[in-house]
């Protein structure tokens, strides 16, 4: 499972101009997810940006439990597994055991923003050099469609079948604004993997997010909403257009923090 | 190594201090932990211990965190630690089940206190079942130290990274509120057997994740893993982990004192093993026929060393505990021919209470009347 090398006779033939390379941080493999889910996405977005920057090789990936667990299976670098909602603490002790890595988690919305909300708030007000992924499409997905903390108000799953009711289970909890607060967090973004146009923009926010860890600054976290067909109940195309409609009001893109901008965007733009 | 002391400088430090130098001695570069009594002079001096020496200190958010900071870095083949005391080690056995199914040398102090839930912060032997018998979910046994006196407190941490890395498995070292709290002269010299960090380096260089980039030209990714979905996946998993469970044998440890003729002898381990070596002292002066067996692997138990002094023998578990390491004993005993119930006899002492070596004597007497 070494590095790949690019076969001959996918380099550009005469008269061919190379516009989409083999991404060797990406390992060739069927991945589990389901058809329509945005995992496959997020992982090419991710694995680019590794390659681009040249760090694959001093990567360490931290996955979480859910839908990710596997991840390692598909990213071509060093791995370890955390416990369920642990990955920012083990990611904490990756970074400090090994100051010259790269490291990053891979998390849901379950992982990240319900059994790890206090490592991952913690980790990112330590201000770890660690990069986190989060995924967040408002379902629990590996275990069957059940309500996590970003389920949007009226929202069924198995677990509020009646649909998220404000008075008993909370509203949709919002990471990328509520991380932006943290004094050690570098960078703080949400992105939408729903279009051609986010997809890009999210492939830039994602290679920021890792720029401030290997420059030191800081904790980066970027929050990509994303699609889980199977568990909404939709087809793909729906799926999109549901992120569209129903999740961006809720949970409104943009940059929330970047220290290596000198200001604060969005929302929470208070310095 | 030894901090420029020479073999007879001695220290007067508690036994928490002594964990806190023996494990940066014994190369120890990362700690994570939160702070619970009888504890807390392990990370007070580890916050300042381990920068000057290299290394990181991180004051966790919770107990759950800091094993599974522990977790990460013990990940990279760097010898880390954490410590804490009983209820905060119940927090911990998420991350202790996760490094024993994925093989990761990670070193834990638990200085005991008195339970069940928060019981309160004296000493007490409460945690021996959950130490010994692995006390995470799943099959898993963690390398289980009893040390009894502040220098066995420094002496053992080089113990535990050595066999935490030999055997890629939790190790605890299992003291309590009086062994962590004891004051005495302690000699900062690395023990006589002490592997040196750079053949701790060394014992971890086919499995540690560093990024493959350091392992040369075509090195693959590595990846450490505690899941196994595939149909039979999990039992050979769980084969390889009882086989190593079985090897760790060969490291059982135990103390014997004034056995050769002893007609009864007294199984305790930690601090009741020392307090009821004084007892014993005594009641020899006064012509008695009593020795003292210490375990000081809990597990792997030293059952073999116990059943080779058993012939002829009665035995007395002393513990601080409402009967746990008695079960062992039996287990242990009842396999020898002649050995009856009758002839393993038990003393608790309840958790919380600091008792003395008079407190111990009348049991004693008592078991020695009773043949």
């Amino acid at each position: 499972m070494s590095v790949q090398q690019i076969d001959a006779q996918w380099l550009p033939q005469e008269g061919e101009t190379l516009v989409f390379d083999v991404n060797p941080v990406l390992n060739e493999r069927h991945t589990h997810y389901c058809p329509g889910c945005h995992h496959g996405i997020a992982h090419r977005l991710v694995s680019e940006v590794l390659h681009e920057l040249g760090v694959a090789d001093r990567t360490i990936l931290v996955a979480a439990v859910g839908c990710a667990t596997f991840t390692y299976d598909y990213f071509n670098v060093d791995g370890l597994e955390a416990p369920h909602g642990r990955a920012c603490a083990v990611a904490t002790g990756v970074r400090r055991a090994r100051p010259e890595s790269v490291v990053f988690t891979y998390q849901g919305d379950g992982d990240m923003a319900a059994i790890g909300m206090a490592e991952s708030l913690h980790a990112a007000n330590r201000g770890e050099k660690i990069t986190t992924i989060f995924i967040n499409n408002t379902v629990y997905g590996m275990t069957g469609g059940q309500m996590a903390p970003t389920t949007l108000l009226g929202q069924k799953t198995t677990t509020t079948r009646q649909g998220r009711d404000i008075n008993n289970e909370g509203g949709p909890i919002r990471m990328a604004e509520i991380m932006a607060q943290l004094d050690g967090v570098a960078y703080s973004a949400r992105c939408s993997l729903d279009s051609v146009k986010n997809v890009r923009a999210a492939k830039s926010a994602v290679r920021k997010a890792f720029d401030v860890q290997l420059q030191g600054l800081g904790f980066g976290f970027i929050e990509l909403l994303s699609g889980c067909p199977t568990n909404w109940h939709l087809d793909p195309i729906a799926a999109n257009k549901r992120i569209a409609e129903a999740m961006i009001p809720v949970f409104p893109l943009g940059v929330y923090k970047d220290v290596t901008a000198g200001q604060e965007a969005g929302e929470a733009g208070r310095e | 190594m030894s901090q420029g002391q020479n073999s007879s400088e001695r220290i007067l430090i508690k036994g928490n201090e002594a964990v806190a130098f023996g494990a940066v001695d014994a190369g120890c570069r990362c700690y994570f932990g939160y702070p619970i009594t009888p504890q807390n002079e392990i990370p007070e001096v580890l916050s300042s211990l381990l920068p000057e020496n290299g290394g990181q200190f991180v004051q966790a958010e919770s107990e759950v965190a800091a094993v599974n900071m522990l977790l990460g870095a013990a990940a990279c083949g760097i010898p880390a630690l954490t410590s804490s005391s009983s209820c905060g080690i119940s927090l911990m056995q998420e991350g202790i089940s996760y490094m024993a199914g994925s093989h990761i040398p990670g070193v834990m102090v638990n200085m005991q206190r008195g339970g069940p839930g928060l019981g309160d912060i004296g000493p007490s032997q409460g945690d021996y079942f959950q130490a010994v018998k692995g006390g995470g979910h799943g099959d898993h046994r963690n390398l289980t130290l009893a040390p009894a006196t502040a220098q066995e407190c420094y002496d053992f941490m080089f113990r535990a990274f050595a066999l935490a890395f030999k055997y890629a498995n939790p190790v605890m070292v299992l003291g309590d509120a009086i062994v962590g709290q004891i004051k005495e002269p302690v000699r900062r010299v690395a023990p006589a057997d002490a592997v040196s960090p750079e053949a701790l380096a060394a014992m971890s260089k086919d499995w540690r994740l560093e990024g493959f980039g350091k392992r040369g030209a075509g090195a693959s990714p590595r990846l450490l893993k505690s899941v196994y979905l595939a149909e039979g996946a999990l039992a050979e998993r769980n084969r390889m982990l009882m086989a190593k469970h079985e090897a760790m044998k060969a490291e059982c440890a135990w103390e014997c004192v004034d056995v050769e003729d002893a007609e009864l002898v007294v199984v305790a381990f930690g601090s009741i093993g020392r307090i009821a070596r004084s007892a014993i002292r005594q009641l020899r002066a006064e012509g008695h026929k009593i020795g003292l067996f210490r375990p000081i692997t809990l597990f792997p138990f030293p059952e073999e060393a116990l059943r080779a002094i058993a012939p002829g023998r009665r035995f007395l578990v002393m513990e601080q505990n409402t009967g746990q390491m008695v079960e062992d004993v039996r287990l242990a005993l009842f396999a020898q021919p002649g050995i009856t119930g009758s002839s393993v006899l038990w003393h608790g002492i309840m958790p919380g209470l600091f008792i003395g070596a008079d407190a111990l004597r009348d049991p004693m007497l008592q078991a020695l009347k009773e043949k």
